[in-house]
């Protein structure tokens, strides 16, 4: 008979196993970097493991682990001690490189490279978002969380979560329509 | 779903459902954009998860990066402290060369005090030593003044 610590240890397993590429695709998005995506999601689960005890289930745990992601990645940004070894460590691909992602599908070479154009534009507008911002619109159009989720996850209200969203968007409009 | 239902408004009535119509329509190259832009960010992800992972790798990756870090911290240490060095002993030099420049100018000074205490004591001993010497007619002269008077 499995001991409840067994339990714990297969449960959290199956968390791992079920929203690591979520949490993973999350970072990823944020830093550009795939390094320090991969560190940042190892330690997000390191954490979440430590905690696992704690956690009671008010959410999902797909959105407590996206708060502790958030908080690491906030973390990792504003401790300014040493950023400069951090910026001369940085391995953020390009803006070209990240657009270079996107599958052909059915689409014809033009077509194709259109969507690349796009894609890279709207690459542009989340760099230039504030972190807030960035962090909602990726969970809303990266994670397809909703609003609520986001919510939860970032601790803001949904009022301030469709503000942020809508600041979002409209760059990425601006971005999109004004360079057409 | 459409882009309004993901801002999280619900159309209310035929009359919003049109204008939301019109605003779906207007950002359908939003929409569009929007989508091959998480179809782009997933297929990178999956990418990175699926691919085998090198640590070795990584780590070297990492480490060269580290020494790069402190051989570049080395050498702005070693820059600086240099740099510091050397600003001194240019510091050093010039007051050692002021110095010297002093000390030349004082004797320089005293030299030429020297030589003109020296050419006023030659002066005086010229005027103490040397008396006015007759004419070598003057005798002659004196001799004509006598006769004339006689």
């Amino acid at each position: 008979m499995a001991t409840a610590q067994e339990i714990a240890a297969q449960e959290f397993s199956t968390v791992v196993a079920t929203h690591r590429p979520q949490i993973f695709r999350f970072l990823l998005a944020s830093t550009r970097d795939v390094d320090l995506a991969e560190t940042l999601t190892q330690e997000c689960f390191l954490k979440a493991h430590r905690n696992w005890g704690s956690f009671r289930g008010d959410s999902s745990a797909m959105t407590w682990l996206m708060r502790i992601a958030i908080n690491l990645q906030k973390d990792h940004w504003r401790n300014r001690r040493m950023q400069f070894w951090r910026q001369t460590q940085s391995n953020a691909v390009d803006l070209d490189e990240a657009s270079e992602w996107l599958p052909s599908g059915e689409r014809s070479a033009e077509q194709l490279l259109l969507a690349r154009e796009q894609v890279k534009r709207v690459w542009q507008s989340v760099k230039g978002l504030s972190e807030r911002q960035r962090t909602v619109f990726l969970l809303r159009f990266v994670d397809e969380m909703e609003l609520s989720e986001i919510a939860h996850a970032t601790g803001l209200s949904e009022g301030t979560v469709k503000a942020h969203l809508s600041r979002a968007l409209g760059r990425v409009r601006a971005e999109l329509g004004g360079k057409r | 779903m459409s882009l309004m239902n993901r801002m999280g408004k619900k159309p209310e009535g035929f009359v919003e459902e049109a204008s939301l119509n019109a605003v779906e329509a207007r950002d359908r190259v939003l929409e569009v954009a929007l989508a091959n832009f998480r179809s782009s960010v997933v297929a990178w992800s999956e990418a990175e998860l699926s691919r085998e992972r090198t640590p070795a790798r990584t780590v070297r990756q990492r480490g060269w990066r580290l020494a790069a870090g402190w051989a570049l911290g080395c050498v702005l240490v070693a820059g600086g402290v240099s740099g510091g060095v050397f600003e001194h002993q240019q510091k050093v030099q010039a007051q050692r060369a002021a110095a010297a420049a002093r000390v030349a100018q004082q004797q320089k000074v005293l030299a030429e005090q020297r030589a003109k205490e020296e050419e006023d004591l030659l002066a005086n001993v010229d005027s103490d030593v040397s008396r006015e010497v007759p004419s070598a007619m003057e005798p002659l002269a004196q001799l004509m003044t006598d006769d004339e008077t006689k």
